[in-house]
């Protein structure tokens, strides 16, 4: 199938703005799913709300848009109802980790059978740049005017510590690693959590005087580095891309489905 | 293997919000906008069929169509 097949292409032109990274997100995905040779009526797409929430509108799947925050709760109530469907999450930054984080801790610790893929832009884009769990120290916003004073949380190790069985990472500029990455997470049985740096050049870039989406494009092949390169260890400031961690432990469904076993059997 | 050979650069005109990605990441510089800010095909003969244009839209509003020779 062709990539637009897999779209809603009455909605298009999409609301984002220009040279949002979220589209890239939403290119880059479309292609793993063609990859994998996956049906639209094999695919669940759950999202909360946010610029990066909307992918679920543009999306010819199974869809969710659900509340700011939830949409991992949701997409756990579908998983468990339909083990056999594949249930991809996008999330923003703000969704996944400030009002969704404990959703998102115990969704990993779990690990139930979930593709939840963190847009990270590092600010609320949809509600006018406030700053989010994941901006960091020193970066303007227009709830800190002055720059924030909060540390950022790095998705790669807190998904790692609360359990996450598939965690990797890459950026709008590595479209092509977007796609892999997707693909390897899609098939991993378990909770998968893939970052993805993206850029809104209209509140963090302009706020941040990072320039046009170009720049901001540009910036990401800078900043970043595959994992455990030559260039992470002269310049350890660097952020690593690639796959932190990738095992097998027991699935959330195929526990709960030896409960219901155990249940039905009387002991 | 055969390499790639250009057929077409298909652009969705309305679809296309001039963000310059494509332009400014075509490793031969065979992109442009025009006037209007939209992406037009200038330098089609340079064409490596690379498709960076295309995995990086985020408005999927190009698109290029290859054939092997
Ligand atoms: C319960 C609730 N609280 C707050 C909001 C307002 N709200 C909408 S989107 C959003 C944050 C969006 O930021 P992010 O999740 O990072 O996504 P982005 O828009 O940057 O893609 C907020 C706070 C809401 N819709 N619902
Ligand atoms: S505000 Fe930011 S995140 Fe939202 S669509 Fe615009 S560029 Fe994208
Ligand atoms: S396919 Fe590659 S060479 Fe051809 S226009 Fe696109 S980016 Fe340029
Ligand atoms: S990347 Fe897409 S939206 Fe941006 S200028 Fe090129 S064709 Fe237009």
């Amino acid at each position: 199938m062709a990539v637009k097949d897999y779209i809603r292409e009455r909605f298009f032109p999409h609301m984002w703005c220009p040279g949002c990274g979220h589209g890239i997100v939403l290119n880059s995905m479309l292609r793993a799913i063609d990859a994998l040779g996956l049906s639209k009526n094999e695919i669940v797409m759950v999202s909360g709300i946010g610029c990066s929430s909307r992918i679920s509108g543009y999306v010819d799947f199974h869809s969710l848009h659900t509340l700011h925050g939830r949409a991992l709760a949701f997409a756990t109530g579908v998983k468990l109802s339909r083990p056999e469907l594949n249930v991809i999450v996008p999330m923003g930054d703000g969704d996944a980790l400030a009002i969704g984080g404990n959703h998102f801790i115990h969704a990993a610790r779990r690990n139930i059978d979930l593709t939840a893929v963190v847009m990270n832009n590092r600010i609320y884009g949809m509600t006018g740049g406030q700053y989010s769990p994941l901006s960091g120290q020193g970066i303007l916003a227009t709830t800190a005017p002055y720059s924030n004073i909060d540390s950022d949380f790095d998705v790669v190790d807190l998904a790692s510590a609360a359990g996450a069985t598939f965690v990797a990472r890459t950026t709008t500029y590595h479209a092509r690693q977007i796609t892999d990455l997707l693909k390897a997470a899609i098939l991993h049985e378990g909770f998968s959590v893939v970052e993805v740096m993206s850029q809104c050049p209209t509140y963090f870039g302009r706020k941040n005087r990072l320039g046009s989406a170009v720049d901001m494009v540009e910036r990401f092949k800078k900043i970043t580095t595959p994992i455990g390169s030559k260039a992470k260890r002269e310049h350890p400031e660097l952020i690593e891309r690639g796959i932190f961690v990738q095992k097998e432990t027991t699935e959330y469904c195929s526990a709960y489905d030896d409960v219901i076993e155990k249940a039905m059997k009387g002991n | 293997m055969a390499k790639p050979k250009l057929k077409a650069h298909h652009i969705i005109r309305e679809w296309c919000k001039g963000c310059g990605i494509c332009v400014h990441f075509c490793p031969t510089n065979v992109l442009e906008l025009d006037s209007e800010d939209k992406v037009t095909v200038a330098r089609a003969q340079d064409c490596i069929c690379c498709l960076q244009c295309e995995l990086r839209c985020p408005d999927l509003a190009i698109e290029v169509e290859t054939q092997t020779e």
